[in-house]
C-alpha cells in the first residue's frame, strides 16, 4: 500500500528538520542524528540477521545439533534471536554507563508483545509501531521528552523473515497475536539518542 | 549583662563543648571504632562490618550513586548470576523513566536502605512489600490465575523474587509437576576441582604440579619440627594427593610473587593461591566478610544467632572449619558447623532424616553425595563462574548467598532429591525449618497449581474460570 501524500510530505518535513537541528558529535565532525540511527539500526539489525542465519537456523534447523530455547540456561540451548538482540541492548546499556561521549539505546518492542514489559508505552512508541505496521517499508522518526531529557526517536520494522520466528509467535501461550504470516511487521526495534533542546 | 552566675553557665558550657568536640574528633580520627556515629542499627546483613564505615562510606558524603558502588562490590556477582531479571540497565532504558519517579529502581538502597532497624524488613526490605505494584498493575490481565492477588504477595515462597524472576516460571513449574515428595535418585553432583585444574588459569601449576606425594617427599627444613600426627594427616589428605606440599601452604607466595619465609601458622593467603574462587566465596559470607573490609575475623560472640558459649572465641579463618594438616570434609560438613552453631534448627538435625542418611552414607550404606550434611544445604555444590570464561562444580562457601530469599535453595539444594512442589511447600513453613525438616509441610503454596491451570487452559485453548 502507498502511503498517502499528507504523510509523505509530513515525514519529508520532519525529516528534514531533524537533519537541520540535530546531530551526533563525534570528535570535530557532527553526524547527522538520524544517519546515526540508521547506522546504529544497520549494524543491530544485521548482527541479529547473522546470528539468527549462520548459528541459529544453520545448527538447529540445517544441522539440528541444539536446541535454541526462551529457557537457553535451563535447557542448554541457543538464546533465541530476539533475546540475543535484548542481551546486547542490555550490555550497550552498562558499557554506555561508564563511557559518557557515547549514548544512545535500543529496544526490540511489539503492539503484540509475548512479554508484554516489552508493548509500547510512550506515545511515540505507540505511533511508530503503527506506523511501521501500516506502512511496510518505511521507518519512523520522531522527537520526544523522557525523564527531563530529548531524544531523537527512531523506529524501524522488524519483519518475520524465517518461518520459525513465525510459528513461535503464533503457538506462543502469551502471544496476543497467532495468525503472523512471513513478511508480516512483527514489532518494530526503537533507538533514542539524547538530543539537546 | 555578664554576670557571675551566667558567667559560671557559659565556662560550664564551653567546657562541655570542647570536651565533645575533642571526644568526636578522637573517634573521627584516631578511634577504629566509629559506631557512635551510626545513624541507627544496621541489618543482619551488615552489622559485622558496622565498624567499618568507609566499606559503603568510601566518601564522608557521598551521594547514592557512590553508595551503590560499594553495594555492586559486594553483592554484584550475586545480583547478576544465575540471572538478574531487573537490571540497572533496563532502568537505564528512557522509556523506563516514568517508573524511576515511583521507585528508583537504579540504586540498591532504594529498596534496602541500612540504618533503618524500625522499617527492615525480611531480607533487608525497607521498601513497601508491595512495591510490584507500580510496574505489574496489569498482570491479570495476561496472567488471569493472578486475578485479585494482594501485591504484597508476589514474594511469598514458591513465587517471585525480584532479582532472579527465571528461578520458577510456568514452564518450570510444568516441567517439574507431579514429581514425588523424595526423587528416585538422589545425589549431590561431584566437585570437579582435581579434574579441571588445566584449566584454572591462576592455579601454580609451576610450582605444585599434579602428582601425588608420600612421606618420603616432605619439604619441609630440617629446623622445623613436626610430629607424626601431622604427617600422617597430611599424607591421607587430599593435598598429599594432588601434590601440595608442606611448602605450598607454609612458605605461600609474597604479593610480589616472590616466596616468603617459612610460617608455622598460614594464613588466607596461603589457601587464596589454589582455592582463589573459595576463599573470594568466603569473604562474602557472613563467616568472612570482616576479612574482606579489613577487619579482625569474625567470632561467634559477634553473631546475632545463638552461638555455643564455648565457641564464642573461634576466629573464623579457612582453618576453623578445615582444620590442618587433615582437612577431613566429613568433619567440615557437619560436626565443625554445630561446634558453633546453636539455634533451634541447628540443634534439631541430628534427629532429622537429613542427619540418618548423611550417617548412611558416611557408614558406606548409601552411595557418596547422597547425605544431607549441614554444608549439603548451606553450601551447596553448583555450578559457578570461577572466571569469565570458565565454570566448575565447587562448594559455595559463601553460605549466606542461599539463604535470603531461601527459595534460591530451590534448584541447587532441594530438586537435587525433593520433587519441586514439595519442596516450595516446605521452604515456606517455618515450623518445619526450625524443627529440621521433621515431618511434612503443613502449608500449601499455589504456584504449580497456578501453572497447572493455566497450562490446561494454554493446551485446551479454554478460557479461564479464574
Amino acid at each position: 500500500m502507498k502511503p498517502s501524500k499528507p504523510v509523505l510530505v509530513l515525514s519529508t518535513i520532519l525529516s528534514a528538520n531533524l537533519l537541520a537541528t540535530s546531530a551526533y558529535a563525534i570528535g570535530e565532525n557532527k553526524v547527522p542524528v538520524k544517519a546515526m540511527a540508521d547506522a546504529l539500526h544497520t549494524v543491530v539489525d544485521s548482527d541479529r540477521s547473522i546470528y539468527t542465519r549462520k548459528v541459529v537456523n544453520r545448527l538447529v534447523k540445517k544441522e539440528k545439533v541444539i536446541k535454541a530455547s526462551e529457557y537457553f540456561d535451563d535447557d542448554k540451548a541457543l538464546p533465541l534471536p530476539a533475546q540475543m538482540f535484548r542481551m546486547g541492548a542490555e550490555h550497550v546499556a552498562k558499557r554506555i554507563a561508564s563511557n559518557p561521549d557515547v549514548n544512545f539505546s535500543y529496544s526490540l518492542q511489539s503492539i503484540w508483545p509475548i512479554n508484554k514489559q516489552n508493548a509500547p508505552k510512550t506515545p511515540a512508541e505507540k505511533e511508530g509501531l503503527e506506523f511501521i505496521a501500516k506502512n511496510k517499508g518505511k521507518n519512523f522518526y520522531t522527537e520526544e521528552k523522557l525523564g527531563g531529557q530529548n531524544y531523537f526517536t527512531a523506529i524501524y520494522a522488524d519483519t518475520g523473515v524465517a518461518p520459525v520466528c513465525v510459528s513461535c509467535h503464533n503457538k506462543h501461550k502469551d502471544s496476543p497475536k497467532t495468525d503472523f504470516k512471513i513478511g508480516d511487521v512483527m514489532g518494530g526495534v526503537v533507538i533514542r539518542i539524547p538530543i539537546d533542546g | 549583662m555578664f554576670t557571675s552566675d551566667n558567667k559560671t553557665y557559659w565556662l560550664i558550657w564551653t567546657l562541655l563543648i570542647l570536651i565533645s568536640l575533642a571526644y568526636f574528633s578522637h573517634k573521627l580520627w584516631f578511634d577504629n571504632d566509629k559506631t557512635v556515629f551510626m545513624p541507627g542499627e544496621l541489618s543482619n546483613g551488615h552489622h559485622q562490618i558496622g565498624m567499618s564505615c568507609d566499606s559503603c562510606h568510601k566518601n564522608a558524603y557521598d551521594n547514592q550513586d557512590q553508595i551503590l558502588e560499594s553495594c555492586i562490590e559486594c553483592h554484584g556477582d550475586n545480583r547478576q548470576k544465575p540471572f538478574d531479571s531487573h537490571p540497572r540497565s533496563k532502568f537505564k532504558d528512557p522509556r523506563n523513566a516514568d517508573r524511576l519517579v515511583k521507585i528508583n529502581a537504579l540504586n540498591c538502597i532504594s529498596c534496602h536502605s541500612e540504618h533503618q532497624p524500625a522499617i527492615t524488613q525480611k531480607n533487608g526490605l525497607t521498601q513497601a512489600r508491595d512495591f510490584c505494584v507500580h510496574c505489574h498493575a496489569g498482570i491479570a490481565d495476561e496472567r488471569p490465575s493472578h486475578e485479585g492477588m494482594a501485591f504484597d504477595t508476589c514474594a511469598s515462597a514458591g513465587c517471585h523474587n525480584y532479582h532472579n524472576n527465571r528461578a520458577l516460571y510456568t514452564d518450570f513449574l510444568i516441567k517439574h509437576r507431579d514429581e514425588p515428595e523424595l526423587l528416585s535418585s538422589r545425589t549431590l553432583p561431584k566437585r570437579v576441582f582435581a579434574d579441571v585444574l588445566d584449566e584454572v588459569a591462576n592455579y601454580p601449576h609451576d610450582r605444585y604440579p599434579v602428582q601425588a606425594l608420600s612421606l618420603s617427599d616432605i619439604d619441609k627444613p630440617l629446623t622445623v619440627e613436626t610430629s607424626d600426627q601431622i604427617k600422617q594427616d597430611w599424607a591421607r589428605s587430599a593435598h598429599a594427593k594432588m601434590g601440595a606440599n608442606c611448602s605450598a601452604c607454609h612458605i605461600p607466595l609474597n604479593e610480589d610473587g616472590g616466596a616468603a619465609n617459612w610460617t608455622n601458622q598460614p594464613e588466607l593467603n596461603a589457601c587464596t593461591q589454589c582455592h582463589g574462587a573459595e576463599v573470594k566465596h568466603f569473604k562474602r559470607g557472613k563467616h568472612g566478610m570482616r576479612l574482606q573490609v579489613g577487619l579482625p575475623a569474625m567470632t561467634p560472640a559477634l553473631a546475632r544467632l545463638p552461638m555455643k558459649a564455648e565457641s564464642h572465641g573461634t576466629e573464623l579463618q579457612c582453618n576453623s572449619c578445615h582444620p590442618a594438616h587433615s582437612y577431613d570434609l566429613v568433619d567440615a560438613a557437619v560436626e565443625q558447623c554445630l561446634s558453633c552453631h546453636n539455634d533451634e534448627h541447628s540443634l534439631a538435625y541430628k534427629q532429622s532424616a537429613h542427619y540418618a542418611a548423611w550417617q548412611q552414607e558416611q557408614s558406606g550404606q548409601l552411595p557418596a553425595g547422597s547425605g544431607v550434611s549441614c554444608a549439603s544445604c548451606h553450601m551447596p555444590r553448583a555450578s559457578y563462574d570461577v572466571s569469565e570464561w570458565l565454570n566448575r562444580i565447587m562448594v559455595q562457601h559463601n553460605q549466606s548467598a542461599s539463604l535470603k530469599p531461601n527459595t534460591k535453595m530451590l534448584r541447587p539444594v532441594c530438586m537435587q532429591c525433593h520433587g519441586l512442589e514439595f519442596s516450595i511447600d516446605a521452604l515456606a513453613d517455618d515450623k518445619l525449618i526450625n524443627n529440621n525438616f521433621q515431618g511434612k509441610p503443613t502449608l500449601h503454596i499455589q504456584s504449580m497449581d497456578m501453572a497447572k491451570r493455566e497450562h490446561l487452559r494454554h493446551s485446551t485453548g479454554e478460557q479461564s474460570d479464574d
